[in-house]
């Protein structure tokens, strides 16, 4: 028994970092192929991600949208759903908190500030609970129906934001009206990195603690691991499914709020910025655990952070990233295959 | 395009002639999906297929003169992502949803790499055959300009059809899709078909991206597709894997997707983004209307974990 659980952690432990080393080997020969040098690249990489004091706050701020992104993939993942519809959750969630503090101009900034996080919390959360109603009432594929309703997000996002809610002195690029300095969460103290990251860490910590120290976790894997058989406990599916759901949503939503209101300050088009994508990934590294999202938030964090590097001094172009993004996600999805065979040597694959 | 002497009777026009040019990476996508489905697999990465087909096909045609040669080229590299869906998929416990997702990253992010210099310069385009001659309203002439690639498309759906039903070939896929155990019993090798029904998809998937880039809208830029690979999943599953079903709704989507540019085009500004959703809230609708809660759908093949 004792052994069994060493044995876990171990392969839980060196399947991901395995998986690590394989793709950035993969990635170098592409690079050397391209002609470009994977050792200039790999260092320009650590240092532009971990190397200094700047790039970790950098590394930092960029972290904490994808811990709450992550969440949304991981906390359906546990019950068995795959919903990648993290980004129209932000959208909407950023989206959603300048329009409340918009419409309440004359209160204090901490009274904004809340009924932001609400607004981000509740529009995420409701689009997300969307595709898990659909897959509980009507068996509409949730991984389809999440991605599509993510589109749907960014068409209203920028039907409202060029449309309707556009700021008059915005001309290049259509943007809101601002949220107000006032209103604008600050930094943590001793580096410039918001608050976003406490809230990230803290959202990270909640769930973990949620899913598998109460009933309602307890509950929900069981649903992820046969639905037929929490079913014939008594279990209701349909309640796990959908409080899941919203839960993973608002982890999303909550993350537009803190890009609005701790980096940009108002809603425009660089609220899109692929967060909700890069977390899918985090979540399948971090094997959908939550605080195992924490680490390799800050991982992946690193390696975007690294990418304005990369540009400039080899010259790469910006999709440099997503292409080492998509070997790591097939090379970590093809070693679940090994998981089988380490941990139960009896069993002969077929 | 619409002249404003047609006035409001441009925008049925206009949704007609966006049926049948945005309709056809609908209808490759869907069509090489719905041969992967058959075998027992889905294979969400057509998305990232398609734009990496997009970008091989303009690169090619670009640096040979040949569309032609683009589309070839395209539709490789699609065989060649699909085969790597296949080959990671065969390893035991490697789910192909997930496993979809990330050939979406790998294929879009690969594509944006590779394609940064083709941004700029213009590939040839694909011909169009004028099937508006007889017409004197050059509106009528200009939404009759058919692309020689939706007619293959056209041609193919039944193709298709009959090549499943009344070939050997399409009885074997079939067997392998319905019941994995019963096709090993009779000695076929389950991951060997199922490779050669998604490269195969993968193939036409790629085909659709180059029309993408090569004919409508005729140019490469990071843009180009916004979610046509994976409507087209969730076509197959509308169309209950019936290729000649496909085509109907291939033609439904692209009529859908020339809405908001229609409308536009007549003096109707508000909500252009909204209408540009119009395609995404019909695939939504339409899964919702198509698909039963308890059972499992009417034509679906048995090893399909989508359906499940």
């Amino acid at each position: 028994m004792q052994r069994a659980v060493y044995q876990g952690i171990l392969t839980g432990l060196l399947l991901p970092l395995g998986a690590l080393g394989v793709s950035l080997l993969l990635f170098g020969i592409l690079l050397a192929c391209a002609g470009t040098s994977p050792f200039s690249a790999y260092n320009l990489m650590y240092v532009g991600g971990f190397g200094t004091w700047f790039s970790w706050q950098n590394t930092l701020q960029r972290a904490a949208p994808l811990m709450l992104t992550a969440l949304c993939t991981a906390i359906p993942a546990q019950m068995g759903l795959v919903i990648i519809g993290g980004e129209g959750a932000l959208v909407l969630g950023g989206l959603g908190a300048v329009m409340m503090a918009l419409s309440m101009p004359a209160t204090a900034p901490w009274g904004v500030q809340l009924a932001m996080a609400l607004a981000g919390l509740t529009l995420g959360g409701l689009w997300i609970l969307v595709a898990g109603a659909l897959r509980h009432y009507r068996g509409v594929n949730e991984t389809i129906s999440s991605l599509l309703l993510t589109y749907i997000a960014i068409a209203v996002f920028h039907h409202l934001v060029e449309g309707p809610m556009r700021d008059p002195a915005s001309l290049n690029k259509p943007s809101t009206a601002a949220i107000g300095d006032s209103n604008m969460l600050g930094t943590l103290p001793g580096m410039d990195v918001h608050w976003g990251l406490l809230y990230g860490v803290l959202a990270c910590v909640l769930l973990y603690v949620l899913m598998s120290r109460t009933v309602f976790g307890f509950a929900a894997r069981i649903a992820g691991g046969n639905a037929r058989a929490a079913q014939l406990s008594g279990l209701p599916l349909g309640r796990l499914m959908l409080t899941g759901c919203f839960l993973a949503g608002a982890a999303a939503g909550l993350a537009g709020m803190l890009e609005v209101a701790a980096v940009h300050g108002r809603a425009n088009a660089s609220l899109i910025a692929g967060y909700g994508y890069t977390g899918i990934l985090v979540a399948f590294l971090a094997r959908q655990h939550p605080l195992a999202i924490i680490l390799v938030a800050i991982l992946l964090g690193g390696i975007g952070a690294s990418g304005g590097l990369l540009q400039r001094r080899l010259g790469l172009p910006d999709a440099t990233v997503l292409v080492l993004q998509g070997i790591l996600f097939l090379a970590i999805l093809a070693s679940e295959t090994l998981r089988e065979r380490w941990q139960r040597p009896e069993r002969i694959a077929t | 395009m619409i002249d404003a002497t047609l006035g409001w009777w441009g925008v049925p026009l206009a949704v007609c002639a966006g049926a049948m040019r945005a309709s056809t990476p609908f209808l490759f996508v869907s069509l090489g999906e719905l041969l992967t489905e058959k075998s027992g697999r889905i294979n969400l990465g057509q998305e990232g297929i398609l734009v990496l087909g997009a970008m091989c096909g303009y690169g090619v045609a670009f640096l040979t003169g040949s569309p032609w040669l683009g589309v070839l080229l395209a539709g490789c590299a699609g065989a060649i992502l699909g085969s790597v869906h296949a080959a990671v998929c065969s390893l035991p416990r490697v789910n192909d949803i997930a496993l979809g997702i990330a050939v979406m990253f790998f294929g879009t992010g690969l594509a944006f790499y590779l394609g940064k210099p083709l941004i700029q310069p213009q590939a040839p385009r694909l011909p169009a055959i004028p099937l508006g001659w007889w017409s004197s309203v050059p509106q009528v002439q200009a939404a009759l300009q058919v692309n020689v690639l939706f007619l293959l498309g056209v041609v193919l759906a039944p193709v298709l059809a009959w090549g499943l039903t009344h070939t050997r070939w399409g009885l074997i896929v079939r067997t392998v899709g319905d019941s994995a155990d019963a096709a090993r019993a009779l000695g076929y090798s389950v991951n060997t078909v199922r490779w050669v029904a998604t490269a195969l998809g993968g193939f036409l998937a790629g085909i659709g991206g180059s029309f993408l880039s090569l004919y409508y809208p005729g140019s490469w830029n990071e843009g180009l597709s916004s979610g046509q690979g994976l409507m087209a999943v969730a076509l197959v599953i509308f169309a209950r894997w019936q290729p000649l079903s496909c085509l109907w709704a291939a033609l439904l989507f692209g009529g859908a997707g020339a809405l908001g540019p229609a409308l536009q085009s007549v003096g109707v500004r508000e909500g252009y983004y909204l209408f540009n959703a119009a395609p995404y809230v019909l695939t939504l609708g339409l899964m919702i209307a198509t698909t039963t809660p308890r059972q499992q759908l009417v034509g679906a093949p048995g090893e399909l974990s989508v359906t499940k």
